[in-house]
């Protein structure tokens, strides 16, 4: 008998005192769902404030600029950081860095983590941000490019767009995300409670994370 | 289970060793009390905090109920997208299918991220006899690898550690390892976090197999969840050409719209936070992102048969947060390693005697590490009743009975310990169903209270060298009673 029928054999047996009724694969009934679908009531407003205020209270560095303003507002963050080097997803406006004085280089298959390693900064859209945790969300979409390249960079930069982008709380945010893609949840700067259960910021993921909040796109 | 913790003496021996060591006692009472007060503030800010935790008790209970149904979608949904799923029926067979993966890619060494499954297998020590060596990237699992050391809590398995003694573990092996640790490195937190990220740097860039566990696998669409801080599960789940992920058959959930419960309660019952920094998502492979091969590892060890006992299968609910570990008197005094198992504290308390079976001396004695206080079910995010699986397990050692061992289902005989105990309860029982013979040894009792001993003779010594024996008041109840009509007619008593 292989290990998945011994498994399997092992379970049913295991769950012979439970009854039919009780077994019930209708699975839209079994669970009371009567938690809120958000926390408190916000105008949109108020939600882009409280996910400004989430962030920062994780240590992101938050900024807030109007469209027409973005490319200046990135180009100096860039300058201000001394980066030399920039990773743009091959989606990402071309206008959002052209006013920036860097090489800009593209997401591609072929680059090794140790070329990654090389970069100095990292320019991204995101797919959702959620107020009530101070959470982005990048799906990989076209202006977010693959995982590893928000992730061996030592400064992201990560553009949301408000208000569209923004949702109040974790239910809403998962109603729109599709779970084939491959994602990435990020809230604040990497971090660890490993030594004294204390937080400190700054392992392995980027130890500077910037979030943008750009509104009238 | 592994082999790890073999010949553990029982926990009040181990206990006994923890609670005089005055280091372990400052470091771990500094670190439960920080995070204590820290969840109580992360949890008060959700209303509905009760609805959430009743939720997270149905989703988990209706899958176990039918956990044969959604381990069937699971793999379907796994293959679908291009995973490869693996059954394991314990710790021995999970090894030999993760180091003849391992071998399969010809490399000889792996990157690992944070796993409760591949601690409980003894995974690293098994791919080290085949000569590959296994690298923990979780900063407290590296603390714990390179100063030999044991893990004692779930989620910060070096919490027995303070940042002086980090300092010179990391400061004495970084160099065996790889990169040693950087020249006059001093114990605060954000060098030692800096010195941690410098060391694993080389090989997360290097790393060609990636070796996780998952906090969730979602049956529904066959997504895997890895929740964590660092951003080495990160660099562990999207570097490597390779990921294998080892997952206990209990970690399922139905459907994509139940992480919403369990991404709001697992960071604040954790770690304290409103989220985690990071939590990784993935579903099978995904084109020119990540590895190009994934594996699947489905662990059973012990959990159909603790699926067996209808009152301890509720310990299969577990998330792996450690709230209750962070609120426990015993856990904060006795510290992790007195309990014998990857699972310390009072989940450890009710998971490893089910996994592993009482029949050795640390598991018949763990469901007595505790003082019944209940705080662990408080806190517990899934609602699981410890103290009840506690006093059911107690029930099982003293009295023995019928249980699943590997599938079989056995009958285990009363453990030898407790002759004494219920000879007592055997008496106690004959004399509470006569009521002549209890008012007469009553009266007895009380007229010799002057001369009761203050510590029982013989086999009571055990139990008596640790509490107070109760004192016999100078008149029974029943006495008092009869005499004061019911207190009524007592000075002070009611009129």
């Amino acid at each position: 008998m292989s290990s998945r029928d011994q498994i399997l054999g092992r379970v049913r047996r295991a769950l012979a005192d439970v009854p039919e009724d009780k077994k019930n694969h209708a699975y839209d009934r079994a669970v009371p769902r009567d938690y809120l679908r958000e926390h408190g009531d916000r105008s949109t407003e108020q939600t882009t404030g409280l996910l400004a205020e989430n962030l920062a209270d994780y240590r992101a560095h938050v900024h807030r600029c109007t469209a027409e303003e973005l490319p200046a507002l990135l180009a100096r963050l860039l300058a201000a950081r001394g980066a030399r080097t920039v990773l743009a997803p091959p989606g990402l406006p071309p206008h959002w860095l052209k006013a920036a004085d860097t090489n800009r280089i593209a997401d591609r298959a072929a680059s090794t983590p140790h070329e990654l390693d090389e970069v100095d900064s990292v320019v991204t859209g995101c797919a959702v941000a959620v107020a009530e945790t101070g959470t982005i969300v990048l799906d990989g979409g076209p202006d977010q490019g693959r995982r590893r390249i928000t992730l061996v960079p030592d400064h992201h930069i990560c553009v949301v767009r408000v208000p569209d982008q923004v949702v109040s709380s974790v239910p809403q945010a998962l109603e729109r995300l599709d779970p084939a893609r491959p994602l990435t949840w990020i809230s604040g700067p990497s971090a660890t409670s490993d030594i004294e259960l204390d937080r400190v910021e700054g392992v392995h993921g980027p130890r500077t994370l910037e979030v943008v909040l750009v509104s009238g796109v | 289970m592994s082999g790890t913790f073999v010949g553990m003496p029982a926990f009040p021996e181990a206990a006994r060793e923890a609670v005089r060591n005055t280091t372990l006692r400052a470091n771990l009472r500094h670190a439960t009390h920080t995070i204590r007060d820290k969840r109580a503030r992360a949890v008060a800010e959700l209303d509905d905090w009760a609805s959430l935790r009743e939720a997270g008790k149905q989703i988990k209970d209706h899958t176990l109920r039918n956990l044969e149904h959604y381990l069937l979608q699971l793999e379907e949904s796994v293959t679908a997208a291009g995973g490869t799923v693996h059954w394991a029926g314990d710790a021995d067979e999970a090894n030999r299918i993760v180091t003849d993966l391992v071998k399969a890619t010809g490399e000889s060494e792996v990157v690992k991220v944070k796993s409760m499954a591949t601690q409980e297998i003894g995974l690293n020590e098994a791919l080290e006899a085949e000569g590959i060596h296994a690298y923990e990237t979780d900063l407290a699992e590296l603390i714990v690898q390179l100063g030999k050391d044991r893990p004692s809590h779930i989620l910060v398995p070096a919490i027995h550690r303070n940042r002086g003694e980090i300092r010179d573990i990391f400061e004495k092996e970084m160099g065996s390892w790889g990169r040693p640790a950087p020249e006059g490195l001093t114990d605060t937190p954000a060098e030692l976090a800096e010195a941690a990220r410098l060391h694993l740097r080389e090989k997360f860039l290097r790393a060609k197999v990636g070796i996780s566990g998952a906090n969730f696998m979602v049956a529904e669409t066959g997504t895997l969840v890895v929740v964590e801080s660092e951003g080495n599960g990160r660099m562990c789940l999207t570097l490597p050409e390779t990921l294998i992920s080892v997952v206990g058959i209990e970690k399922i959930v139905p459907t994509w719209r139940d992480l919403e419960v369990f991404l709001q309660t697992l960071p604040r019952s954790s770690t304290a936070e409103r989220m985690n920094p990071y939590t990784s998502t993935w579903t099978g492979t995904a084109r020119e992102d990540g590895p190009s091969t994934f594996h699947l590892v489905l662990l059973d060890n012990g959990r159909t048969d603790t699926l067996a006992d209808e009152v301890g299968r509720q310990a299969l609910r577990c998330i792996r947060c450690s709230a209750c570990l962070n609120v426990c008197p015993v856990y904060e005094r006795a510290g992790g390693h007195a309990y014998g198992s990857v699972y310390p504290g009072p989940i450890g308390a009710i998971l490893s005697p089910q996994l592993r079976g009482t029949q050795s001396e640390i598991d018949a004695s763990l469901p007595y590490a505790s003082s019944l206080c209940g705080a662990c079910y408080e806190v517990c995010p899934v609602a699981i009743d410890i103290p009840e699986v506690l006093v059911h397990l107690r029930e099982r050692v003293v009295q023995g009975g019928e249980v699943t061992r590997h599938g079989t289902k056995v009958t285990l005989r009363p453990a030898k310990g407790h002759a004494a105990e219920r000879a007592a309860m055997r008496a106690a029982g004959w004399a509470f169903g006569r009521p002549a013979a209890l008012r007469t040894g009553q009266r007895l009792a009380s007229g010799t209270r002057r001369i009761h001993p203050r510590t029982l003779p013989g086999p009571g010594r055990a139990w008596s060298a640790t509490r107070d024996l109760p004192k016999v008041p100078a008149e029974p109840f029943r006495d008092w009673w009869r005499r004061t009509n019911g207190g009524q007619t007592e000075k002070g008593g009611k009129k």
